[in-house]
């Protein structure tokens, strides 16, 4: 191998050497802001954050070392992070699938050939571009208990509608639904390129069969459009296990703890209990959550994406 | 208009429709259209929060929370936006300082590094943008908390640095964007200036640069996008009031202002018209953005 490469360096030329030498340096100039960002903002962290969670530290004092209770705190003492855990449990299993449905419905009907589905794309987009505190304060008051538009219309026909935010058996459907109108317009761009992708042949061949309209939505249709599906799938669960924003500027996580989430909670334990090892472990906690059903998923995958 | 409103796709679950028979037009006709007047209630449908938001934003307080809400543009009040506009331009002008940082910043960094990644070829490079691609999956917050160790040992809490210096630096899905948009670039497009004894920067500059125009709206869209609406940097990063960026303002407003709603709506629009200007400019890119098709300058 030494001899090897012995030889193989004899045989380029010197300034060929200064040539790919250069470059090599030119290449790392170009990538080194981020490469410099990378290390302090992303990779030191991790490292960091690692030990912290190792750690009892308030951020201030000097941490001491704790082994591994920070892990065993949570899993087995702390009834409120059982709780969260299962509040974004909850609300990834109603959240994920109701967007993930409708944006297949809005893709389907922004492909038709009618006018105007520029417009139809553009409404489905908009909520994905607006602030969320502006989306908190709108839809507060659509979910107003006495003088909600949605409980004055449920009163012209004579039913008495919940609290929704107020109420702890409602308040997670209802961020649902906020989240649902909020989230769509990306995963519906996504599938709409998808269904642009589908060769008109395949519905030609199709039609020459006699095959209906609906055969060929559950044939042709959905079977080609699965990698996509998979796609907006898995990243609106991703998305939707670190939900923070809603709930912040709709619940602050009540009533109670009904809608405390994952990132919220660690975002009050660490900022405003100051306890920043026990967050550390939460986040990596979440982390290794998010690692696992990813991989689920992606094992999964085999059974019902189909890749030509 | 977008580049998606290809008009000849196929009708709802693929394949366009059988030329009906003579007899059948008229009633596929009157399909076509009950099918547009849905498809325009859905839309306004999704529209309603926003249009509700404008149209409380320009009503007299005492009729905010009438049923059914009438239409403000009758007798508009701009009285709304005087109080907001008296209460939030320090916001809105942190708001604006933090958005030309970020999407400056982020745009010169995510261009080198994404050229470096697509064009140039050196020892390290795939190593490396392998780490770039671990880096984007891992959840944010991992980062955050040293982040916030980090600026409190240098005395960046209560600053604007925090909310973009990390930003600027790492710029994954920016970088991302680019590299594709170089490497759908003919090759050999930089030889000539090569021969011409331009230096490789002056090359990417000169030459590169103009031809990712379109790759460049769309990061610059993302990030904008992302400094804007961020919340969670502020609140973590920023403690007292007159530092804090429109989100986190906005919510204070509701604070003080929580038995109006005018007010608080008009605040509202106010954070959000800028973006929808922007999104309505630069759709297109947007789009090619969401769907990572190829940039074609």
């Amino acid at each position: 191998m030494a001899i090897h490469t012995a030889v193989r360096r004899a045989e380029v030329p010197p300034e060929v050497r200064r040539n790919r030498r250069r470059r090599t340096l030119e290449g790392w100039l170009f990538a080194l802001p981020l490469v410099f960002g990378i290390v302090a903002f992303q990779a030191a962290p991790i490292v960091v954050s690692m030990y912290t969670s190792f750690t009892s530290w308030d951020g201030f004092n000097s941490p001491r070392l704790v082994g591994g209770r920070n892990y065993v705190d949570l899993i087995a003492n702390d009834p409120i992070f059982l709780q969260v855990v299962r509040n974004t449990i909850v609300f990834t299993v109603l959240g994920v699938p109701v967007t993930v449905v409708l944006a297949l419905v809005l893709a389907l009907l922004g492909n038709l050939k009618v006018p105007g589905t520029a417009f139809l794309r553009m409404a489905f987009f908009t909520p994905y571009v607006m602030n969320v505190v502006a989306i908190g304060f709108v839809w507060y008051y659509i979910f107003g208990p006495t003088n909600g538009l949605i409980n004055q219309f449920l009163r012209t026909l004579h039913i008495t509608g919940p609290a929704w935010l107020a109420d702890s058996a409602w308040v997670i459907p209802a961020v649902v639904v906020v989240s649902a109108w909020q989230g769509v317009g990306y995963p519906m761009m996504i599938l709409l390129a998808g269904l642009q992708g589908i060769p008109e042949e395949m519905y030609e061949a199709a039609r020459i069969d006699g095959a209906s309209a609906w055969s060929r939505l559950w044939r042709i249709t959905l079977p080609l459009l699965t990698p996509q599906i998979f796609f907006v799938t898995i990243s609106q669960f991703i998305a939707s296990f670190q939900v923070f924003g809603l709930i912040y500027v709709l619940t602050k996580g009540g009533p109670g703890y009904s809608s405390s989430v994952y990132i919220f909670y660690l975002w009050q334990v660490a900022f405003q209990q100051g306890k920043f090892g026990y967050a550390a472990a939460m986040a990596w906690l979440i982390v290794a959550l998010i690692a696992v059903l990813t991989w689920i998923q992606w094992k999964l995958q085999k059974k019902w994406v189909f890749y030509d | 208009m977008t580049d998606l409103a290809v008009d000849d796709r196929p009708v709802l679950a693929g394949g366009g429709d059988r030329k009906p028979p003579a007899q059948a037009k008229r009633r596929f006709q009157g399909r076509r259209i009950i099918l547009m007047i849905f498809l325009i209630l859905l839309a306004l449908s999704f529209l309603t929060p926003a249009l509700w938001m404008l149209n409380t934003s320009l009503r007299p307080e005492e009729h905010v929370m009438d049923f059914p809400p009438g239409f403000a543009l009758s007798h508009p009040q701009w009285g709304n936006y005087t109080t907001v506009l008296r209460n939030m331009p320090v916001y809105f002008l942190n708001s604006v300082k933090l958005a030309v940082l970020n999407v400056v910043g982020g745009l010169i960094v995510s261009s080198l590094a994404g050229y470096a990644f697509a064009r140039l070829t050196w020892k390290g490079r795939d190593a490396l943008f392998g780490i770039v691609l671990v880096t984007a999956i891992v959840p944010n917050i991992i980062y955050l908390l040293p982040q916030y160790i980090l600026f409190q040992k240098i005395g960046w809490i209560d600053t604007l640095f925090p909310l973009w210096v990390p930003r600027v630096l790492t710029p994954v899905f920016g970088t991302f964007l680019m590299r594709q948009a170089f490497k759908t670039l003919p090759a050999g497009l930089e030889e000539a200036a090569q021969v011409d004894g331009a230096s490789t920067f002056r090359t990417f500059l000169t030459i590169m640069v103009p031809q990712t125009k379109p790759a460049l709206a769309a990061v610059a869209m993302f990030t904008f996008l992302d400094s804007w609406n961020d919340l969670f940097g502020p609140l973590i990063f920023l403690t007292s009031p007159d530092k804090q960026t429109l989100p986190i303002g906005l919510a204070q407003f509701q604070n003080e202002f929580y038995t109006q709603v005018g007010p608080l709506m008009a605040g509202a629009t106010v954070t959000v018209v800028p973006v929808f200007i922007i999104f309505l400019l630069a759709q297109r890119y947007f789009i090619q953005g969401v769907t990572g098709s190829g940039f074609k300058g």
